[in-house]
């Protein structure tokens, strides 16, 4: 087997993946990224909106600063975030979003004079000041006082990757594309790198290395209608879970999007809304101001996902033959703003839907979209349970974001972190070396190997991997989707612990020779099915609402038991449920918790509310 | 009536020593809003799980999917079936390596590109973490982003008859890099500097403009604009050295 050594092995290639390699090849160190596909097919591309950073150049950004932007993510993560992490986060990421202009990304500028916005669905005129010429400007989007989304038209991620690209080949930063990590190599206290299978010719490699990074971006394709790439199925929080020591962080915080188009599920971006589109019901109406008669369209996603759900469950979706759905009315912006500012939603619609946006409404339903759980790191972005491994971007669960990231707030947080976690493996490397131990080389390497052979052969059985899959997309929909109960949990938990089983017992019915899909999709199904059983148990476990998990029999926010963050581990790689523990969701309070101001919900107080800790004893 | 479509596929897996390169055929039967997403998907779920393929983002944004589709280059998960005959061919890229069926190694390529063509803004200046950000004409960074748009789908290099007789030629996605590199105020190389990269018949004198990369192009650059104006300013740029001053020219891009 081929053994390649390097400083730092980055797994993934998206925005944080590289922005950690870049900080890492700035200093001096080798770094190789790993990456399923060419770096800049990374799913970060996929992404239009925009990202945060309190900047305040724009007019409706006056007055913005980074301790506005804290309170709008605290407030967004319903309390659930480490406020520490919020807080770097926050001040960092104006630097961030102007070190990405330094580079060369073609942020959107300020533009002086009078300019028209719409705010639901009204144009209004704001004065952009001369003064701001040309500094980067911002758009809307929900959950946040003040505009502060940098963008790029609507291609902002793949505008910052492919900068952040041609930064990574600058520096030299090696990316070994069409390459897939399987398993870490570790000996329990330490990591020393990754079996990794080539997917060009199927071969498997390793690849030892001081410092490890996950950053393998989410998992949303546990669930079947997800907006996530087909490539985001989880496998670097499965080689974590896979250790028996490294937790997986709030697995049951899981994001849904209010704006899915139906049916192929692809996500048209939030600036929409921002920008003034509407969402309207089976009868043309306008519904959202009745639920949310202060922030309508542009209340958190959780919330305006939970809105639609309801609306649709009173019977006034409208009906299709994918199930019901709402309609996106974004027609009165124009055809000149749609086509520069929404261009790719334009594409979009006209290409899977054969819809004109300009002239027709849009069909969308709230669907899979983010993965605010992940690897547990602590602030420096080092991973629980094993020295030398590391995680960031949206794999991780640093934890900016608690129980409900706020649009915008992810991309910015994959540079953000990146170059945060990026200065802390720096130091790492400067100060740590690593014994690489050929036994635990070894083992890693057998494992898989073995574990290849049995699916080619099919000694263990001959499940269908593909069925396996779908009965474990059911299964994760009915417990684990927009609203959640525990009769439904349970059945879902117990469900899935059977499909377990069946995923253990898969065969292959190719030959499995060379970059073959079926051998990479039986590789990773335990794994998956895992991934599905700690959301379904980490959420029945959770007897609270808090952002994004919603439980129907338990609706009140429930601060006195339950402001902490789940930490799942998988003890025994034969266990059949994950082991749950639990930890406060932060050690400093900047914002005691208090209401978010929109989503309405009861909240059953602490015992004892912590008093505010001030800003001068921050991370 | 749903119709019954017929596929027909290239099939070759370098890995397998049994297996020789040859098209093999596969029937399913049209479902609504149908791409060649949702068909490949189902070939494998249901028929034949060892056939290989790209798909990413499949929604027309990553560029990961370019095959040639009935001659064709083009997105697989941007092409509807019902825009198709009944009939369907679907080939690997050419140009770009095989790696098995449908799928090929496009990075390789695109990585060597960026080396060749220093694919990153040249600059002096270093960065300050206190300062306030460069001011940019609003108008300079749409029209960089226009050019930024191009998503590496290979399509274009695919489509190109220079590409196919020469291994080295730079391409249309090459040389629309450059003249977004061009137009960058951050960018500080050279006319000379771009002239020694792209003034050469590897480069844009290479390019017969017949166009069919523009054709193809599924994110639509405006690369017969590109290319055109790229030629007169490298034209130019090769002789301004020799021309009296009032004969000079500078082409804007
Ligand atoms: C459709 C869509 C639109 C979005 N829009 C916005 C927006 O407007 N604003 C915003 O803030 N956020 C947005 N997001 C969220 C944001 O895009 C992501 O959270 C972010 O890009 C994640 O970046 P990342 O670097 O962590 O991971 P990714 O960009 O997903 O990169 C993951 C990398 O890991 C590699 N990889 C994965 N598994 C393995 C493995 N086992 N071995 C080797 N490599 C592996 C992949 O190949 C890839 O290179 C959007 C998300 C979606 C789905
Ligand atoms: S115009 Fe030039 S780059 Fe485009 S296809 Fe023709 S030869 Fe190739
Ligand atoms: S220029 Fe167009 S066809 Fe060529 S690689 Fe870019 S997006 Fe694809
Ligand atoms: S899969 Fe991304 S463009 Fe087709």
């Amino acid at each position: 087997m081929q053994i390649i050594q390097t400083d730092l092995l980055c797994i993934g290639a998206g925005l944080a993946g590289e922005r950690v390699a870049i900080e890492a090849a700035e200093n001096g160190f080798s770094v190789i990224c790993l990456s399923l596909v060419p770096a800049r097919r990374s799913h970060s591309s996929a992404a239009q909106g925009g990202m945060q950073a309190a900047l305040g150049n724009s007019a409706m950004g006056e007055g913005d600063s980074p301790d506005v932007h804290f309170s709008d993510t605290v407030k967004g993560s319903d309390w659930g975030a480490d406020q520490e992490c919020s807080r770097i986060f926050a001040d960092t990421a104006p630097i961030a979003m102007r070190q990405m202009a330094f580079w060369g990304v073609p942020w959107n500028r300020v533009v002086p004079g009078e300019a028209t916005y719409y705010k639901g669905g009204k144009p209004f005129t704001a004065f952009e000041k001369p003064e701001n010429e040309g500094l980067i400007h911002s758009r809307s989007f929900g959950g946040t006082a003040k505009w502060r989304t940098c963008y790029t038209s609507d291609g902002t991620g793949h505008a910052v990757l492919y900068t952040l690209d041609n930064r990574a080949a600058q520096m030299g930063v090696e990316v070994h594309d069409k390459t897939e990590a399987i398993a870490l190599i570790h000996d329990g206290d330490t990591c020393m790198g990754a079996i990794v299978r080539c997917l060009k010719t199927g071969e498997l490699r390793a690849y030892l290395s001081r410092a490890t990074l996950i950053a393998t971006g989410g998992y949303g394709r546990i669930y079947r209608e997800s907006t996530n790439a087909v490539i985001c199925d989880g496998g670097g929080m499965i080689i974590g879970l896979d250790t028996g020591v490294v937790p997986f962080g709030n697995p049951e915080a899981v994001q849904f999007h209010p704006t899915g188009i139906v049916p192929t599920d692809i996500l048209v971006t939030e600036g929409c809304r921002g920008d003034g589109g509407t969402l309207l019901d089976v009868n043309q109406y306008r519904f959202m101001p009745d639920y949310e008669p202060e922030k309508a369209e542009l209340a958190s996603r959780d919330v305006v996902s939970r809105r639609m759900t309801e609306h649709i469950r009173k019977g006034l979706g409208v009906k299709g033959s994918y199930g019901d759905h709402l309609w996106l009315d974004i027609r009165h912006l124009g055809e000149k703003h749609i086509s520069t500012k929404l261009r790719e939603v334009q594409e979009i619609c006209e290409s899977f839907l054969g819809v004109d946006p300009v002239h027709q409404l849009i069909p969308v339903r709230p669907t899979q979209h983010y993965s605010m759980g992940g690897v547990r790191t602590n602030k420096d972005g080092a991973a629980y349970g094993l020295k030398g491994l590391f995680s960031a971007g949206e794999a991780a669960c640093w934890d900016m974001h608690g129980f409900n990231r706020l649009g915008g707030n992810s991309l910015a947080e994959t540079i953000v972190a990146g170059m945060w976690v990026g200065g802390k493996v720096v130091e790492f490397l400067a100060g740590t070396d690593t014994i690489f131990k050929t036994e635990a080389i070894r083992a890693a390497q057998q494992k898989q190997e073995e574990r290849i052979k049995a699916l080619i052969s099919g000694s263990n059985g001959r499940e269908n991997v593909y069925a396996v899959r779908n009965a474990m997309f059911d299964t994760i929909m009915k417990g684990a989707g927009i609203f959640r109960n525990g009769t439904d949990l349970a059945e879902s938990v117990t469900k899935l612990t059977e499909i377990l089983h069946r995923a253990r017992k898969v065969g292959l019915r190719s030959n499995g020779l060379g970059a073959n899909g079926e051998l990479s999709l039986a590789l990773k199904i335990e794994g998956m099915v895992k991934l599905a059983q700690c959301v379904c148990y980490g959420a029945l476990q959770r007897t609270e609402s808090r952002g994004a998990h919603t439980r129907e029999d338990f609706p009140e926010r429930n601060d006195r038991d339950w402001l902490n963050r789940t930490l799942a581990t998988w003890a025994n790689s034969t266990d059949d449920l994950p082991t749950l523990s639990y930890e406060p969701a932060t050690k400093v309070f900047e914002i005691p918790p208090g209401e978010r101001g929109y989503g309405g919900g009861k909240i059953i107080p602490m015992d004892n509310p912590p008093t505010a800790t001030p800003k001068g004893a921050k991370a | 009536m749903a119709r019954m479509l017929k596929f027909n596929i290239f099939r070759y897996n370098p890995q397998d020593p049994a297996s020789v390169p040859h098209m093999q055929s596969f029937s399913i039967d049209e479902t609504e809003s149908m791409t060649l997403f949702i068909v490949l998907n189902r070939l494998r779920e249901e028929q034949d799980p060892s056939l290989q393929f790209d798909f990413c983002c499949r929604a027309g944004i990553c560029g990961a999917c370019a095959m040639v589709i009935n001659g064709r280059p083009g997105l697989a998960c941007h092409t509807k079936t019902k825009d198709l005959p009944e009939e369907i061919t679907l080939m690997p890229l050419p140009i770009f390596k095989l790696v098995g069926d449908l799928s090929v190694d496009t990075g390789t390529w695109f990585r060597a590109m960026y080396k060749k063509i220093e694919s990153w803004c040249h600059t002096k200046k270093v960065f300050d973490p206190n300062a306030i950000e460069e001011r940019m004409d609003n108008d300079v960074a749409e029209a960089i982003y226009e050019l930024d748009r191009c998503v590496e789908c290979g399509c274009c290099v695919a489509a190109c008859g220079t590409a196919l007789m020469r291994e080295d030629f730079l391409g249309a996605t090459t040389l629309n890099r450059v003249a977004r590199f061009i137009l960058d105020p951050r960018d500080e190389r050279t006319e000379k500097e771009y002239f020694d990269l792209i003034g050469t018949d590897e480069g844009i004198f290479g390019c017969m403009g017949l166009l069919a990369c523009q054709d193809v192009c599924p994110k639509y650059l405006p690369l017969q604009d590109v290319l055109g104006k790229l030629r007169k300013k490298m034209a130019f740029a090769a002789v301004n050295n020799i021309l009296p001053s009032f004969l000079k020219q500078d082409i804007k891009l």
